[in-house]
């Protein structure tokens, strides 16, 4: 096993009364690509501005290639940042900004041009070098930003948002880029984002934060299929939640009634009792719609519906429909077969769905045993 | 047709009265008083009431040793007073524009600018009744056993300086603000974060990124120290040999309006070629400076 | 063009000035410190109802403010008689006195006859004499010695000593060289290479000196806090620095003190004549010039004024001027034109000099 690129051992920094970062540790394997994932507030920039050396942490430590940063100035680390707003040197052009590191470092400027270059040729932007930073799209801009940090060869590059600024077209494409660059240099890429897409697209692992912690860490598919707590399993895909109380546990499935009188399976995660609070999460390509019972895959529960809404969205397609008993609205992703394209609002539906396949989380809080 | 012509003829009618009292103000205080002026530096007294077109006066600039001694010397004087309220005003401004926040950062302000709620007279007195030998400052030196008897602080070159500088501190103070406060922190993070060391921040990020408040804090602080009467004439005092103190001396003492006139141009001359010596320099234009500043 | 910077500055001076109906109701006097006092500006409202305004200045500025607003601004003025006739020739600055207006035999006769000498052009009258005085040396008689000008430039008086930089310095150190300037007046080589021969002189005895003053008050601010021991300066400044500590004294110099005479002159477009005339006709009554008197020090024109002076400065003037240091007053006769910009250059010199 090498020494992972990454690993900050209890970290904490706290502003005030207030905690950023709680007692985090976590390590990144040596060319991975690891993403930090949480809302606005979760303490995400923070850390990556600690791992940049911005900000000293009051408690643990932050080790890169196995070396101790405590007391390494930003300039020292073998680490480099891309900047939300990416922050290329506008009194600079192209080439210079890709320079400016190694020109720190003192390469001789022969060793520079020809480095930049090159640097730049590899991230598609060959023969720019001559070129303002205002000349340049936002796409090619941020190929520089990242440039000029690759030229560097860092252990670990940060990336903190970068593609929050682009529209949405563009970010899908840059999306596939990184990924593509990472996979071609090999560096190891620590990415902090809010948006959970760029999160499972782009990472080998992610951590799922929240409130300064991390809620779960793995890898997208387990995010994804298997959440650890309810919040990730709000926060990760789109879901459908059921709050209630369990009237019955058994074999792990725990049987849910609503609020508003609606009965369900899911799989329970954690210790529940009959009788406690708790929350389940459905995801909407995992319930099956028919127009009669008999079209359901047999052995699930069943449940009347009328569709309430169509929300098409190409191969995303999906239908919101209304539980015949409790009025619960419900998201049912549309099968790609088409059998549903002529759908109309108002229509009589059948659902079900693997109560396998729902998960069900005691809600914090409340009596559990 | 009629009507639209007599409606842009409106229009220009009110654009002119609307700019009147500057071209009134610009043609009637300054165009024209320039204008006499440079009519009389091109003349020559023959006799009581009588006089002659002549570059005599000119000449007398150049020929007299010292009056261009005077003059070169109080163009360095400005110079090197100009980069040391440079130096002094870089920090504060820094300071201003980055390190505080809110109220700290109004507050700072607000001490660099308590200097100029008394009158240049004042201050400068008050200077005066800081540093002359039987003054505050000497017989504190005296007292903290660093002099033996009280020194006479006043009347030195060094001591014009500290008077200029304190003098022209606001005017550069300000548009380093302006100019650093536009400055993105994370191009700083980002110079940091590439490997650039504090001094190499400062002059391959901050310092290109200020650089036309620097050069319009500059071109003021110059003009008005090269221009400035007062302090060099008062805390200068037998030595100070400023060349505005020349002017006024042909002025009024020496009744000679059209030496006077002559060293006022080239005074004018030698300001407008200094600030197009350091816009060539630094590589900016002028419209470009005063608009970012 | 030519005079548009005069009309400027007298257009600013008119926007200042107020309404022309005022102008019999008031007088506009640019004169010396201490020369107008506040005591007689109220007795001359109350006996004529004019409003008398005062505007400070010395020789050369008065002739500078008159020539820029070509003599306007002002009603009445008070250059010293050597000044006047220069000036006129050269700007035109002043208007003729008209003497039937004057009660003449206020006047001390011999002073009247003096400045008329001094002061008349093409046998029009361009002054009246108003003040007179001396310059010599002040000295604190417990820290330094000087007997004559020359004396300030000892070694032992290093940084302690001050003079003007203006021509009456230059005169003073000339008589301290032995040399008559006055004498040279006519002869511009002559007096030219007197001048450079002063400038040397000066420049000499220049890290001696504390500073030139240009006021009034940095002397005597200087002299009291002891920063400057002996200074070339005016009787009266001596007189009251006498008063306050008697160890310092005012003497007139071996080679003669100075005999200054300031005068009354109307500025050549003045707008209340009737009112200067009666300001001068109010200040010559010996009871009014003795107020004076009592103000600046210095004795006036105004015949029998002197006798109604306090005896303690009537005991300052013997101690000082005795009979022969007043009879060897050098008076100041008027400067030919040309003469000051000699004079000048060498001023120059002397101030860049290090």
């Amino acid at each position: 096993m090498s020494t992972p690129d990454l690993e900050a051992r209890s970290l904490v920094k706290r502003f005030g009364a207030y905690t950023a970062v709680d007692t985090l540790s976590f390590s990144v394997a040596r060319g991975s690509f690891f993403s930090i994932l949480g809302p606005s507030g979760c303490g995400k920039t923070t850390l990556l501005r600690m791992i940049a050396g911005f900000i000293a942490p009051d408690e643990g430590d932050i080790l890169i290639g196995g070396n101790s940063m405590a007391d390494v100035a930003p300039n020292r680390r073998p680490v480099n940042m891309v900047f939300q707003q990416l922050a290329l040197f506008p009194m600079m052009s192209v080439g210079e900004n890709v320079a400016f590191g190694l020109a720190r470092r003192g390469v001789a400027r022969a060793e520079r041009v020809k480095k930049s270059a090159e640097m730049l040729e590899r991230v598609g932007l060959g023969g720019a070098g001559h070129k303002a930073v205002d000349e340049l799209s936002g796409g090619q801009r941020q190929r520089v930003a990242i440039a000029r940090s690759l030229v560097l060869e860092p252990t670990l590059l940060l990336l903190d948002e970068p593609l929050g600024a682009l529209d949405l077209k563009l970010r899908e494409h840059m999306k596939i880029e990184l990924k593509q660059l990472q996979a071609a240099f090999g560096t190891t890429f620590v990415y902090i984002t809010h948006d959970q897409s760029e999160a499972l697209v782009l990472s080998d692992h992610v951590g799922v934060m929240n409130k300064g912690r991390f809620e779960q860490l793995g890898t997208p598919q387990e995010l994804y299929y298997s959440p650890a707590t309810p919040f990730v399993a709000g926060f990760v895909g789109s879901n459908n939640k059921i709050a209630g109380r369990a009237k019955s546990v058994q074999g792990g499935i725990v049987e849910l009634e609503s609020a508003e009188g609606w009965s369900i399976h899911a799989q329970a995660h954690g210790a529940i009792a009959a009788g406690a609070a708790v929350e389940a999460f459905v995801r909407p390509e995992v319930a099956s719609l028919g127009r009669t019972s008999s079209e359901l895959p047999a052995g699930h529960p069943q449940y009347a519906a009328t569709v309430e809404s169509l929300l098409f969205d190409g191969a995303n397609s999906a239908v919101l429909v209304r539980e015949q008993k409790s009025r619960f609205e419900f998201r049912i992703a549309l099968p790609q077969t088409g059998r549903f394209a002529d759908l109309k609002v108002g229509e009589a539906l059948q659902f079900g769905f693997d109560p396998a396949r729902a998960v069900c989380f005691p809600v914090a809080g409340s009596p559990s045993a | 047709m009629l009507e639209a012509g007599t409606r842009r003829w409106q229009a220009r009618l009110m654009l002119g009265l609307f700019l009147m009292p500057a071209v009134l103000w610009l043609v009637s205080l300054i165009i024209l008083p320039h204008l006499d002026l440079a009519i009389l530096s091109f003349r020559e007294r023959v006799a009581p009431r009588e006089y002659r077109a002549s570059l005599e006066q000119y000449r007398t600039f150049f020929a007299e040793p010292l009056y261009w001694h005077i003059f070169v010397r109080t163009a360095l004087m400005s110079a090197i007073a100009t980069l040391l309220t440079l130096l002094i005003a870089f920090p504060i401004a820094w300071t201003i524009a980055k390190l505080l926040r809110g109220r700290a950062s109004s507050l700072l302000f607000v001490v660099c600018l308590i200097p100029f709620w008394v009158s240049e007279t004042v201050r400068t007195l008050g200077w005066m009744i800081l540093l002359r030998e039987s003054g505050v400052l000497p017989s504190l030196l005296v007292k903290l056993g660093i002099t033996d008897v009280p020194i006479e602080l006043l009347y030195r070159d060094s001591t014009i300086l500290v008077g200029l500088v304190y003098t022209s501190l606001l005017f550069m103070v300000v548009p380093l603000v302006g100019s650093l406060e536009s400055l993105d922190n994370a191009l700083i993070e980002a110079a940091y974060d590439l490997g650039a060391s504090g001094w190499s921040v400062l002059r391959k990020i901050v310092i290109p990124h200020a650089a036309p408040g620097i050069t319009a804090g500059c071109i003021v602080v110059f003009m008005m120290t090269l221009g400035n009467y007062l302090t060099p004439t008062l805390l200068g005092g037998k030595n100070s040999q400023w060349f505005t103190e020349q002017i006024y001396t042909q002025f009024i003492t020496r009744f000679n309006w059209e030496q006077g006139a002559a060293f006022g141009f080239l005074l004018l001359l030698l300001s407008t070629s200094m600030v197009w010596v350091g816009l060539r320099l630094t590589g900016q234009r002028f419209g470009e400076v005063m608009r970012r500043s | 063009m030519r005079r548009l910077l005069a009309t400027i500055l007298s257009l600013a001076v008119l926007a200042s000035g107020g309404a022309r109906a005022d102008d019999a109701k008031r007088l506009r006097i640019i004169s010396w410190a201490d020369y107008v006092p506040a005591e007689l500006i109220a007795l001359f409202k109350k006996e004529t109802g004019i409003q008398v305004e005062v505007t400070l200045s010395n020789n050369e500025e008065m002739i500078s403010k008159l020539r820029a607003t070509g003599g306007a601004g002002f009603d009445l003025a008070q250059p010293s008689q050597d000044r006047i006739l220069a000036a006129q020739r050269e700007f035109g600055i002043y208007k003729p006195i008209d003497l039937t207006k004057v009660k003449l035999d206020q006047f001390v006769p011999t002073l009247l006859e003096t400045v008329r000498k001094n002061t008349t052009l093409d046998g029009k009258a361009y002054g009246l004499p108003y003040l007179w005085g001396t310059d010599g040396i002040v000295i604190n008689t417990k820290k330094a010695k000087a007997a004559d000008y020359l004396d300030l430039c000892k070694p032992e008086l290093k940084g302690k000593t001050a003079v003007r930089l203006k021509r009456p310095t230059m005169m003073a150190f000339a008589f301290a060289l032995g040399k008559d300037p006055f004498a040279l007046y006519g002869d511009v080589k002559a007096y030219s290479a007197l001048m450079d021969e002063v400038g040397k002189t000066m420049i000499a005895c220049k890290a001696n000196l504390k500073f030139f003053y240009d006021n009034k008050d940095q002397l005597l601010n200087g002299i009291r806090s002891g920063e400057v021991t002996a200074a070339m300066m005016w009787d009266t400044g001596g007189w009251v620095l006498n008063r306050e500590n008697p160890d310092i004294q005012y003497v007139a110099p071996k080679s003669g003190a100075l005999g200054w005479l300031d005068t009354f002159a109307l500025p050549a477009k003045g707008r209340n004549d009737a009112g200067a005339y009666a300001w001068i006709n109010f200040t010559m009554r010996p009871e009014i010039a003795a107020k004076i008197t009592h103000v600046v020090g210095s004795f006036t024109a105004s015949k029998g004024a002197d006798q109604l002076a306090d005896a303690k400065l009537k005991a300052q003037f013997a101690a000082s001027l005795p009979d022969a240091a007043l009879k060897n007053i050098k008076w100041y006769p008027a400067i030919p034109p040309g003469l000051e910009e000699i004079e000048g250059r060498v001023l120059d010199r002397v101030k860049a000099a290090n």
